[in-house]
């Protein structure tokens, strides 16, 4: 049902995220899908690519889940999509199609940096500090056992 | 052919995220288990794309929401890895079954 090649599910994992930024170019909200590809594409799963030569050899094949833990899984899932697309298609949402999404660039970046009624500065600082934070605790986490053994 | 409104795209969002469900149940391996995270991030960045696309076109609050999501997954993918190859150094596995010292 699943692979158990683990190089192999990083490039599904490649191709299910440009399909995600190919439905956000669909949708027409071109400045997120660049972000998505740019983030993701460019960034996170070159990432997990790097640790897995890293931590395992890539023709290595993982152990396969046992019987009883797929079928729980399974049902734990099909449950739950079903009761969440049941509400969903029972919910009837409305379509608002005269008001036009305004999602330039100069809108958003305007946006993001204003204090104002509508601004999103403070989570934008919050942002970057938290971003300084994982960098150095990543570099800590990832140069301390080095530092040990010399 | 008919038109795609915000239930389809809500639909697909659902299977996405009860696939990272899925896999992250399943999974015992901890590079897989959070790839299976990375989608679940994927399936709301999308409900929230679409809802602001669809229902409430007038502000951005969710274009924004979306634009956090991926900068705190990319800065906790980061810490996870290294976290992951901390462990491979000390235990030559990253399976969860294999790290369990700390359970108790």
């Amino acid at each position: 049902m699943t692979t158990t090649k683990i190089f192999r599910a990083a490039i599904f994992l490649l191709f299910t995220l440009i399909g995600v930024a190919g439905l956000y170019f669909w949708m027409q909200i071109e400045f997120v899908a660049a972000v998505q590809i740019i983030v993701y594409v460019g960034g996170i799963v070159v990432l997990i690519i790097f640790s897995i030569f890293l931590t395992q050899q890539s023709g290595l094949e993982m152990p396969k889940a046992t019987l009883q833990r797929k079928i729980f899984s399974c049902i734990a899932a099909i449950c739950g999509a079903g009761l969440t697309g049941l509400l969903i298609s029972q919910y009837g949402f409305t379509n608002n199609p005269d008001a036009v999404l305004d999602d330039s660039v100069q809108n958003i970046g305007t946006q993001m940096l204003d204090y104002e009624d509508v601004g999103f500065a403070l989570p934008f600082e919050v942002i970057s500090i938290l971003l300084l934070a994982a960098m150095i605790g990543a570099i800590v986490i990832a140069m301390k056992s080095k530092v040990e053994e010399s | 052919m008919n038109e795609i409104s915000i239930t389809h795209i809500l639909f697909l969002s659902t299977a996405l995220f009860f696939i990272g469900v899925y896999g992250l149940l399943t999974r015992r391996n901890m590079i897989t288990m959070l790839m299976a995270v990375e989608l679940i991030l994927n399936s709301v960045n999308i409900n929230f794309v679409a809802f602001n696309k669809y229902l409430y076109p007038d502000n951005l609050d969710g274009l924004f929401f979306t634009i956090f999501i991926i900068a705190i997954a990319a800065a906790e993918a980061a810490v996870a890895i290294a976290i992951i190859i901390h462990i491979y150094r000390n235990h030559h596995s990253i399976d969860v079954e294999d790290n369990e010292e700390m359970k108790y």
